[in-house]
């Protein structure tokens, strides 16, 4: 069974959909005694960090989160949600994240070809750094996923489980343990999305 | 790096997809379900389907379908007509969209597109311009490209992206259905206006409107269809292996 996390921020009806679609019983919920009896974990999220970040502890669930991914339960962040796995994010201001892996979040604009649109929207393809990340399980290298995003993540060390190129290098998947997070959106990159979805379910972890 | 979209374009009425649907192999053309998820198994990158109902019931229905669409298809959806209000946004929203398409709603209320942005995000918001050439100056022309507002279309285009749209489609009526290629004049005008993401609409005729597209226009992000796709005229399968051949990068 795998919890999404509802802290408020964006929707989840596609993500929920997503579930269903590859077999995988899933629920929505922002209550951290309903989602603590979830298999695994979904942390979402769109938007500003800022504000994301201020919601989750609004409702306590900051603490639980990193209490059960201490605890051993495989958690997923997916977008603004694998950032919020990191230290720290430089979105308008400095605010701090989970701080569950190593790294920040900085802006695309100025560190990027000055070419190149802002935000990175649309299909790109994957440069594996972990080739054995059970995420990548059913998917091959170069396969591509969906992207929007105007912020990634940087200092990963060695949780940086993936890549795509845009200017340079940017993280697309990070890993560790039982501790997951990808910048694209798999719930909107057709087989390939459902393929990452399927394998993170398959993680083992805390029952 | 990230490749050139390919999208096909779905008008429905009453819940049916119109304009005439010709497809062996499916059981109902004219399903946006069956349709949706046809284009989504060719490799299409991104589905929009524009609701042109009048009716409120209708208006309904299309929800109804989108909730549909969005269990079965998880590629990106945008989803355009009869956006006039956040309340227009929040009901797509709602039920599976991704991105808003806003066109006529942003003539008559400017402040539309920056109250949306606002409140999803810059990448929510797609600004749809209709935009004809009269006495040869651009103009952005409102209700399906009826009526001319008088509006500069490069300046207005600006004043929407400055204003929080984070995708532009532009639909050349001067191209549109002559099935003679795209406006290449006309987008390369946009592109040169705009730091967002240009999608082109209006004239493709054959798959190698799209291979001159792409290769006289490398700044533009994606095409947009409708007939063509939905005549089987062209395969989206069969465009993104002749857009391969040429060098410009797609998702196969």
């Amino acid at each position: 069974m795998v919890g999404i996390i509802d802290y408020g921020v964006g929707n989840l009806f596609s993500l929920r959909s997503s579930f269903d679609a590859i077999g995988e019983s899933a629920f929505v919920s922002g209550d951290p005694e309903q989602l603590q009896k979830a298999d695994r974990l979904i942390l979402p999220g769109v938007g500003a960090f800022g504000d994301a970040a201020a919601k989750l502890r609004e409702n306590g669930l900051d603490q639980f989160v990193v209490a059960q991914v201490e605890a051993g339960k495989p958690l997923m962040g997916i977008c603004l949600g694998m950032q919020m796995l990191f230290e720290k994010s430089y979105e308008y201001g400095e605010h701090q994240g989970l701080g569950l892996l190593k790294g920040t979040v900085v802006g695309m604009d100025g560190r990027l070809p000055a070419e190149l649109k802002i935000p990175h929207i649309g299909w790109n393809a994957l440069k594996f750094q972990q080739r054995d990340c059970p995420l990548f399980k059913g998917i091959q290298e170069g396969d591509h996923v969906y992207f929007v995003h105007s912020f990634y993540a940087e200092g990963c060390e060695d949780a940086l489980a993936a890549t795509t190129a845009y200017g340079k290098e940017l993280t697309a998947a990070v890993a560790k343990g039982n501790l997951f997070g990808c910048q694209f959106h798999p719930e909107k990159s057709g087989r390939v999305g459902l393929e990452i979805l399927k394998a993170f379910c398959a993680v083992g972890g805390a029952q | 790096m990230i490749t050139k979209r390919i999208i096909p374009c779905l008008d429905v009425k009453d819940g049916r997809v119109v304009k005439g649907v010709n497809f062996q192999g499916l059981s109902d053309v004219s399903s946006p379900i069956e349709l949706g998820k046809y284009y989504s198994d060719c490799g299409a990158d991104e589905l929009v389907f524009y609701d042109i109902t009048a009716s409120a019931e209708g208006r309904a229905l299309f929800t109804d379908i989108l909730k549909e669409v969005a269990k079965t298809i998880f590629i990106p959806l945008t989803v355009g007509g009869g956006i006039n209000t956040l309340e227009d946004f929040d009901r797509v929203l709602k039920c599976g969209a991704d991105k808003v398409s806003v066109n006529s709603g942003a003539i008559r209320n400017p402040a539309l597109v920056r109250e949306a942005a606002k409140k999803y995000g810059d990448q929510c918001v797609v600004l749809s311009a209709d935009v004809k050439r009269v006495d040869g100056v651009y103009r952005v022309f409102a209700k399906g490209g009826r009526e001319n507002t008088g509006m500069e279309a490069i300046k207005w285009i600006k004043d929407c992206v400055a204003g929080g749209a984070g995708e532009v489609v532009l639909n050349s009526i001067d191209t549109d259905g002559v099935k003679g290629g795209f406006d290449l004049q006309m987008l390369d005008a946009v592109c040169n206006a705009v730091n967002v993401p240009v999608i082109a609409s209006g004239g493709a005729g054959c798959a190698e409107d799209f291979v001159k597209l792409f290769k006289e226009l490398p700044k533009v992000d994606a095409g947009l269809a409708a007939s063509i796709f939905h005549f089987g005229e062209v395969k989206i399968t069969d465009l993104k292996q002749l857009l391969k051949q040429n060098d410009i990068n797609v998702r196969l």
